[in-house]
């Protein structure tokens, strides 16, 4: 009997290692393990021994059946694993094929710089105003220190809808720091981009319809320094930390002092390139301290309250963050522009 | 606010010699480099813009002295001369005729850089060594309105005829001294030529004659044709022959100079280019800042040094007084604050001596004449431009300042015949206009070489006036670009003082006694009060009051107690904000610390309205929609262009008055033209497609003459794979992800900008939104577009008010759904939106979901019909749905189809 156990387990083992897939093995696994397999045969002639050799041979036995088992199990994992080699061989791509994609459009360039400089005055407090773009005089020009003579009045200049020159397209953002003051209640902080008309031509540098953004500031004790604070950190926050400005006085009708803030060359720090005309700075943005007049036209007492007040080229800033070469592209809105950015 | 690039071009340009300034600012190039001068005047408030080293341009040019001259060996027109270099002698090879031994002239040595960029090297020309180059005045980049003298006459060279037909020559090669040529004129040998002064020459003839000329291309042994008559050697023009006949004879050639100088010496130097000029933006209110005081004034107070200025001294003695002969009379004071004038006579009118010509030329002015040159340079010194009239063409001696009358013209100095309208303002004589005020004098009344007196006109005009007069002329002068920023009244003396002193001078005439001065309001002196706290709380900075009043003392300001007096050239000083610039500038903007004063008391944010906006403008990326940002204003002719009849009332849209041109003339009341422009453009350049968003006002006229500007989400795409189902599609997608409701579709057959089959209004509930489909093909014709253009226009207001609060909600479903398919047939005409509306009415409570998922039209069906097949979900919230209530769902849908529509179970 034990000489049986012996060939089975020879023959079993043999036969599971030749197994070449699951369905075999388990076939195996009926032949020898089933219950009428050849193990229960074998056991079957157990009646025939004495009663001291059944538990030696019942223990064989039982360590015979595991050993069958383990091997089947062992052979299984084998074959498994290889028929999952081989599935996942089959499935193999070529990943340099393209990806599927859907179509995602793609924002205007000039409103992602839009956006994000929203974003910067939002986080400091800001609110953003929308005002009419069809404008009267009186908030473009007249609340703004500019007076009847001034050339930017000029119908040569800005674009009218009446021959008293009383509306107009307004030729700035700046009307928005008088609808603010007149209808917000103190203290104010805003922000007001939007688009503006000047007669100007259509060429690579201009456009009769370009965009700006207006800032303002009214409060109890701002002074000239929150002016360079802010505007410091904002260009900190569009062109990099550690950008070098300069603050150089200007003329504004409706600020006193005006200024101007330059950024120090980026391309040659400073030294003079063609970037920035020999320079050594960038022009950035208009600013100053809002003119005691405009105030005090607005009902703000001056004695009281001071702002300051800011504003910008969209375009050019635009232009400047994505090295755009020619004002045109901005509104001829093609395709192959558009989907660059 | 920002100055966009054409404000700046109304900013006025001044060109500052370096030089010049340092006659009342001692600011030495060497101790004050061009950087450090720039960056400091730039800070001050005089931004510069860029600085020329006039001197770089012009390297290595000597003047040399001409000591022997030979005819080229090798060329038939080239000469071979020795010079003194000064420190060396050179053989220079020149093709040029004007120069004789003697002679001094620029030479550029080998090395030498020319205006322009030039480069001069030693080489060899036909074999001959040359080292370096003569020069023209050309090659120097000067005219001979710099150096008059160096006008060039050539006399024709009998030796350089070319006959212009080659069988029948005018003068036979074989002509010999004394042969007759024509008339009087006959042929002679040069046998000497000597110097008689600036341009003039004694030359010796054969057959034998002496005669004195200005051609200068003369040299012994030259063939002339000489007139025997007149006794002169003939020009070209003499012998009415042309230029092509004689090409070498030219009036053209080698500056010969008569100016005070040596072999060897600079011609850079010579011509004044030793200094360095810096060309400044000046900001329109500060037109004191457009001369050389002004900005000494500036660069003074910038660098702490002392400003020397000059009390212009008139000797006046000539006798006989102004007032004796002239009368002034201001007719319009409101446009003429002030007339000053003097006389100038026995005028001798001469070039201007080379300091003057060189100041001028290095501030960007041309030198004319002694008197002319004296206004300009007047001008670019005191900022106070200057008129010269011939007194004797002044009719009756009376100087009117008046407005134009109707119908009256003035040739002016340029030469241009100039119509005048009333709002004109001129100086005239008793009858005509002699000068446009404040623009151009008229060519009447032009100094000319036998002027014998000059009236001096200083005067202050209005600046608006001779900005719209100078605009609508068309002519921006120096003197007009000045005058309308509104000059200093009280700078007229000073001034026609100044261009006295230097008529006297230049010894230009002898300056009469007396001034008039026509005054007709007083000048009324301002004064500010000094509140150093106030401009400290302005600034943010602790400024003591002693460096306060020191900034104000040095820019010309007075102080009395704490009163400011404004000096009469700063008009635009009036308020403690702009003495609070004044200390802000010279205290340094850079000085004033960064600091944030005021507490953070706003709490910022998007509204609403603006997160809805952003969200949208997300939805529509989200469908693969670009953003586009098109122009507010379009053509008239537009609204022909997508159909709308001719009495529509939406054409009713703002007009420009003065619109750049048709094109951008109106306001638009629609986005449609605008979205269809660009779809266009993308159509044009053979884009394969374009599918495209804007969220762009539309401006509605309103009764006070503004407008209302409401926001229009305009929807545009071209393309495969587009159809009127994808676009509502794209329609639904943003009702549904902004929360807007269900949108309704409803056909809309009558819109002439669109397919009349392929367009839907779309409305939720009773609000109309909008309108979208695929564009008319005749108005895609229109646009040259040969292809289908689908386009939505929705209100933005209309989206907005459908906004739903915040989501609130609702619990999974417990009780799983049941799914039930229905097939009707109804009427072929019967929208599909009608009856999934009427089955969503009928459906009751247990109805979760209608799907549309067949339409069918054809054999299968009865002629006239189509059937429709839904798939319903439905479920109850509280329980697993039994078959009988969804029988029951079902029933009430098909009746409730059947009642309605006649629709049957198929």
């Amino acid at each position: 009997m034990k000489e049986l156990m012996q060939r089975l387990r020879d023959a079993s083992i043999q036969a599971v290692l030749a197994a070449n897939d699951v369905e075999d093995l388990e076939q195996l696994r009926v032949r020898y393990l089933g219950k009428k397999g050849e193990l229960t045969g074998i056991l079957r002639q157990m009646g025939k021994l004495s009663a001291e050799e059944r538990p030696a041979m019942g223990q064989l036995a039982n360590q015979l059946r595991g050993d069958i088992e383990t091997a089947i199990e062992a052979r299984r994992k084998e074959l498994t694993a290889a028929m999952l080699e081989k599935k996942l061989e089959l499935e193999t791509v070529d990943v340099t094929l393209p990806g599927e994609t859907g179509r995602l459009g793609h924002k205007h360039p000039m409103y992602n710089v839009l956006d994000q400089i929203k974003d910067i005055f939002i986080g400091m407090g800001f609110e953003i105003v929308d005002g009419p773009e069809v404008e009267l005089a009186d908030y473009n020009f007249t609340k703004l220190n500019i007076d009847e003579g001034h050339p930017s009045r000029e119908w040569t200049d800005t674009f009218y809808f009446n021959q008293d020159s009383s509306v107009l397209l307004r030729t700035q953002t700046s009307p928005m720091q008088i609808h603010a003051m007149e209808t917000r209640p103190l203290p104010i902080r805003i922000i007001a981009p939007g688009r503006v008309y000047r007669k100007d031509e259509v060429d690579a540098t201009h456009s009769p319809m370009f965009h700006q953004i207006e800032g303002m500031v009214i409060d109890k004790g701002v002074t000239m320094a929150d002016l360079k604070a802010t505007l410091n950190l904002v260009v900190e926050k569009i062109y990099g930390k550690g950008t070098v400005t300069r603050f150089r006085p200007h003329h504004f009708p409706f600020t006193e002092p005006s200024c101007e803030l330059d950024i120090q060359c980026h391309k040659c720090g400073g030294k003079g390139c063609p970037t920035c005309k020999g320079e050594g700075w960038i022009e950035v943005l208009g600013a100053g301290m809002v003119h005691p007049k405009v105030l005090a036209g607005c009902g703000i007492d001056p004695e009281v309250y001071s702002g300051w007040a800011f504003g910008m080229g969209l375009e050019r800033l635009a232009m400047g963050e994505y090295k755009i070469t020619d004002l045109r592209l901005i509104f001829e809105n093609d395709e192959r522009f558009l989907r660059q950015f | 606010m920002p100055s966009s690039p054409r404000e700046r071009g109304k900013v006025n340009k001044m060109k500052l010699s370096r030089k010049w300034l340092n006659e009342f600012v001692d600011l030495p190039l060497d101790e004050v480099d061009d950087r450090a001068f720039d960056e400091a005047m730039t800070v001050s408030g005089s931004k510069v813009e860029v600085t020329e080293d006039l001197s770089r341009e012009m390297q290595g040019v000597k003047v040399c002295r001409i000591t022997a001259l030979k005819k080229h060996p090798d060329s038939d027109h080239m000469w071979i001369a020795q010079a003194d270099a000064g420190d060396k002698t050179v053989q220079i090879v020149t093709g040029a005729w004007n120069v004789h031994v003697g002679d001094l002239v620029p030479a550029a040595l080998d090395g030498a850089v020319l205006p322009g960029g030039k480069t001069i090297a030693a080489g060899k020309l036909r074999g001959e060594t040359s080292e370096g180059m003569f020069c023209s005045l050309k090659e120097l980049e000067l005219t001979t309105h710099d150096f008059p003298y160096a006008e060039i006459t050539a006399a024709a060279i009998l030796g350089d005829y070319k006959p212009l037909d080659p069988l029948k020559p005018s003068i036979s090669p074989a002509i010999a001294p004394g042969d007759r040529i024509f008339g009087k004129v006959i042929a002679a040998r040069v046998t000497g030529v000597a110097n008689a002064g600036v341009n003039r020459w004694r030359v010796a003839l054969e057959p034998e004659a002496v005669c004195e000329t200005a051609c200068q291309n003369l040299h012994e042994g030259d063939l002339v044709a000489y007139d025997t008559a007149k006794g002169s050697i003939c020009t070209l023009a003499d012998l009415h022959a042309e230029q092509k006949e004689f090409p070498h004879c030219i009036p053209d050639g080698i500056f010969i100079l008569h100016e005070d100088c040596r072999p060897g010496d600079d011609m850079a130097v010579l011509l004044g280019r030793d200094d360095h000029v810096v060309e400044f933006e000046i900001t329109p209110n500060r037109p004191d800042c457009l001369c050389v005081i002004g900005l000494a004034r500036e660069a003074a107070a910038t660098f702490g040094r002392e400003l020397k200025l000059h009390e212009p001294v008139v000797k006046a003695a000539a006798g006989g007084n102004v007032n004796d002969l002239a009368k002034i009379v201001i007719e319009e004071p409101e446009l003429c604050p002030r007339y000053t004038a003097r006389m100038v006579k026995n005028v001798k009118i001469a070039p201007s001596p080379a300091w003057m010509c060189e100041r001028l030329r290095n501030a960007g002015m041309r030198p004319i004449n002694n008197l002319v040159d004296i206004t300009n340079y007047v001008m670019l010194e005191y900022g106070q431009p200057m008129h010269a009239f011939d007194f004797s063409c002044v009719g009756e001696g009376e100087i009117h300042v008046r407005l134009a009358r109707e119908g009256e013209s003035i040739r002016t100095l340029d030469g241009t015949e100039r119509k005048l309208t009333p709002s004109m303002l001129c100086i005239c004589d008793k009858e005509k206009p002699v000068a446009v005020a404040g623009v151009m004098g008229g060519e009447n009344s032009e100094i000319v070489g036998d002027t014998a007196m000059v009236l001096f006109e200083s005067a202050n005009f209005n600046g608006p006036s001779v900005r719209r007069t100078a605009t609508a002329l068309g002519m921006r002068t120096d003197a007009s670009s000045r005058f309308e920023k509104g000059l200093d009244v009280a700078g007229t003396m000073k001034a026609v003082d100044r261009a006295c002193e230097l008529v006297e001078l230049l010894g230009a005439g002898e300056v009469m006694d007396g001034v008039i001065d026509m005054l007709p309001k007083p000048i009324e002196p301002k004064t500010v009060k000094l509140e150093p706290e106030k401009i400290n709380a302005l600034l943010g900075t602790d400024i003591d009051e002693p460096t306060m009043r020191s900034i104000l003392l040095k820019l010309g300001f007075t102080l009395d107690g704490d009163v400011i007096g404004v000096p009469s050239w700063r008009g635009d000083v009036e308020h403690y904000s702009d003495i609070a610039e004044e200390v802000a500038r010279f205290y340094g903007y850079n000085e004033i610390p960064v600091r944030f004063t005021g507490a953070l008391s706003t709490a910022g944010g998007f509204s609403p309205l603006q997160q809805f906006e952003r969200e949208l403008g997300q939805t529509c990326r989200s469908l693969g929609l670009d953003e586009i940002i098109t122009y507010s204003f379009i053509s008239p002719s537009y609204y022909d262009k997508i159909g709308w009849a001719k009495d529509d009332p939406r054409r009713d849209s703002l007009r420009i008055l003065n619109p750049l041109g048709e094109d951008t003339s109106i306001m638009r009341t629609t986005v449609l033209p605008s979205m269809l422009e660009i779809l266009t453009r993308n159509y044009n350049v053979r884009n394969r497609e374009a599918w495209l968003y804007e969220i762009g006002k539309i401006y509605l006229k309103k009764p006070d003459g503004t407008a209302e500007e409401p926001k229009v989400l305009s929807l545009g795409a071209f393309g495969p794979k587009l159809d009127f189902f994808r676009l509502k599609g794209w329609v639904e997608e943003i009702f549904a992800a902004m929360a807007l409701g269900r949108p309704e579709f409803e056909a809309e057959s009558g819109n002439p900008s669109y397919h009349p089959g392929r367009c839907a209004r779309v409305y939720v509930g009773k609000q109309l939104v909008g309108v979208l489909g695929q564009i008319h093909p005749q108005v895609a014709k229109n646009y040259g577009v040969d292809t289908e253009l689908y386009c939505a226009e929705l209100s933005f207001e209309a989206l907005w008010a459908l906004k739903g609060g915040t989501p609130v909600f609702r619990p999974l479903p417990r009780f799983p759904a049941v799914t039930r398919d229905i097939a009707v047939v109804c009427d072929l005409r019967t929208p599909v939106g009608e009856l999934a509306r009427c089955i969503r009415e009928s459906g009751g409570k247990y109805l979760e979901e209608l799907a549309l998922f067949d339409v069918y039209a054809g054999e299968r069906v009865a002629a006239g019909k189509k059937s429709v097949a839904f798939s319903l979900t439905m479920r109850a919230e509280d329980q697993t749905l039994t078959d009988e209530h969804a029988e029951e769902t079902l029933s009430a849908i098909l009746a409730a189809l059947a009642e309605r529509f006649g629709a049957v179970i198929r």
